[in-house]
């Protein structure tokens, strides 16, 4: 580094300046990109916009934490989280848009509430406001990426199975298993440290479970789409026991207790996967979207 | 024997070489350096807002990217620099106290507001490059854990204020809507960035002393006038003009003559007169204050924890 300039070659285009250099490479550079033999590509679509749906509109909740997080290293750790959605949210949006003919920009934000794919739990007000707090936004997290990791882990190609026949989707679950793990791991450790530490943090960590629980049955119904796509999908309805056994694990862990299964009621047999969505989806796509409807045909 | 380490210290700055934390240091050092340690961490950390402000808003999902790995950076270097300050036997909690109850000062230019999306640019542009032009000379101070920090912090500044700059090409390349706005930005933003190199040298206190304990390396006139003489290209190739009419090349001076900014307004923001004062304190204020049974939860664990294999 210069001590004289600083700003040396801002206008040049050498790399080696800078930290981690300035070029973003494509995160699946070299995976084949052919759509499956005899898979209908709309419900491949349909089920890349599911998954990414679930991540981005997870990862705009999880943001909010940015700045208000209740130490530095876990504003730090919540951003990393959010950013690690984030990425697994444009790859899943951009496979969908190749065979909707659409960017990964188009589908995040051009499309209307109803046309959102994602369960309700990635929605869902959890703090920091009124929604909840840091325990309700942990329980969250710990549901999630329990869920999340057990889908993954069986849409990656593994010894024991063959993985997604969509091999962009084998790509990305392969991608996504180590950051999923990371986010289990630091959901469970902060799920035990809250339902061991003060009174008044089991009371909240508990309360926090109890918020997040109905919207807990959603995760493992299965949609059409799901049961159509075989070998390209994963049933939901199959990671129940796996993730009960992991939940089962931390609670003990932490000395709460699973709450009773009560389960948010559909709306005439819909909910997340078919876009029919809570009341607070629509201000979360209000501030998401604003900008980027604002300003037609500009470039970013 | 006082004198004896009174002179090694002395003899080690003057060598340039570096004071590390068990080192002996004469108190007003150690003080000085705190404050001065702390100011710029509350500083990263003050600075999470305003760009924080618009990551829920980020017009694509590329920038909304950058934009969050940006302010998480900033956490991250708040994190070096609090560590800093620990190893000359401040603490975090304390620190963080004085600078919520406005015993300490953070970098008055967060205390302005990000009004649309190209401000984002601009704070990388402008912002980052004025700080990075103060703190690069920092990476040679002569206290090592703090030089240490500012090159990485220098190395990471850097790359957000390439991105800043990039996304104003960007913009500039884009609507007229957008060219505007960029314009707006940069006509709001330049005179709090020349501010941020500090009063004028004939105003400014402590200058003398930093500069003998190698704490400060270059006056703040001398600075503003470096970044004054850089940013001017650079303004160009955006296709941007500064809002100063005073500004013009001198071809005796080799530099670039420029107007004065408004010292009142500066003054008023630093007493707390800004847009954002309040909202800023108020804001890390409830943060510290609703993770307080968090972080007394973690602790309380931690010691259970403790107790627990000790008795195994």
């Amino acid at each position: 580094m210069s001590f004289d300039n600083a700003y040396e070659s801002l206008l040049g285009h050498e790399d080696s300046h800078w930290a981690f250099g300035t070029g973003f490479s494509e995160a699946l550079s070299g995976v084949n990109r052919e759509f499956p033999a005899g898979v209908d590509t709309a419900d491949l679509a349909a089920y890349c916009l599911m998954l990414g749906d679930d991540a981005l509109i997870f990862s705009q909740r999880l943001s909010e934490w940015c700045s208000r997080a209740p130490e530095l290293e876990e504003d730090i750790a919540l951003a990393n989280i959010a950013l690690d959605l984030l990425g697994q949210a444009r790859m899943l949006l951009t496979r969908a848009g190749e065979v909707l003919g659409k960017s990964e920009d188009d589908l995040a934000y051009l499309r209307d509430e109803r046309e959102f794919r994602n369960v309700h739990l990635a929605e869902i007000d959890c703090g920091p406001g009124p929604g909840g707090d840091f325990g309700t936004t942990i329980a969250r997290l710990l549901v999630f990426s329990s869920w999340r990791l057990a889908l993954f882990s069986r849409l990656a190609p593994s010894p024991l199975r063959a993985g997604s026949a969509d091999p962009v989707l084998a790509a990305v679950a392969e991608k996504g298993l180590k950051e999923l793990a990371y986010h289990r791991d630091h959901a469970a450790q902060w799920t035990v440290r809250l339902g061991d530490g003060t009174d008044e943090s089991h009371r909240r960590m508990q309360a926090g479970l109890e918020r997040v629980w109905p919207f807990v049955d959603e995760l493992f119904a299965t949609h059409a789409v799901e049961a159509r796509l075989t070998g390209v999908a994963v049933d939901p309805a199959s990671l129940k026991s796996e993730v009960d056994g992991v939940l089962e694990a931390v609670f003990s862990a932490a000395g709460l207790s699973r709450p009773a299964d009560t389960r948010a009621a559909r709306v005439a047999g819909m909910a997340g996967r078919d876009g029919v969505h809570t009341e607070a989806m629509g201000y979360l796509l209000a501030e998401m979207q604003h900008l980027h409807r604002s300003l037609p045909g500009a470039v970013w | 024997m006082a004198d004896d380490l009174e002179l090694r210290f002395e003899r080690t700055v003057q060598a340039d070489a570096r004071i590390e934390p068990r080192d002996w240091m004469p108190d007003g050092y150690r003080k000085t350096l705190i404050r001065q340690i702390a100011q710029h961490a509350h500083s990263e950390i003050i600075g999470m807002q305003p760009e924080g402000n618009w990551i829920s808003r980020a017009p694509s999902l590329r920038r909304k990217a950058i934009l969050l790995a940006k302010v998480q950076d900033e956490a991250g270097h708040g994190l070096y620099l609090y560590s800093a300050t620990e190893t000359l036997g401040a603490d975090r909690e304390d620190l963080t106290l004085k600078l919520i109850e406005g015993r300490q000062k953070y970098s008055s230019i967060f205390n302005y507001p990000t009004l649309t999306f190209a401000d984002v640019g601009v704070i990388g542009w402008l912002v980052d490059g004025a700080a990075i032009c103060n703190q690069v000379p920092l990476c040679r101070t002569s206290y090592g854990p703090y030089a240490r920090a500012m090159i990485r912090i220098c190395k990471e500044e850097s790359f957000h204020q390439r991105q800043g700059y990039e996304l104003l090409m960007t913009m500039m390349r884009g609507t007229q809507q957008q060219k505007d706005m960029v314009q707006d930005a940069v006509n709001r933003w330049w005179w709090p960035a020349l501010m941020m190199f500090g009063p004028p040298d004939s105003e400014s206190t402590n200058t003398e002393q930093s500069m003998a304990w190698r704490i400060k390396r270059d006056t703040n006139d001398e600075l503003r006038q470096k970044f004054v003489n850089m940013s001017v290209p650079q303004a160009e190739a955006l296709g941007v003009t500064f809002p100063d009419p005073e500004l013009k090349w001198n071809e005796e001076r080799g530099q670039y003559d420029f107007g004065s900014p408004d010292w009142d307004e500066f003054w008023q923001v630093v007493k707390g007169g800004g847009v954002c004062n309040e909202q800023r304190i108020a804001h890390r204020r409830k943060a510290h204050e609703d993770g307080a049974w968090v972080r007394e939860a973690a602790s309380v664990h931690a010691e259970k924890q403790a107790l627990k294999e000790g008795a195994a």
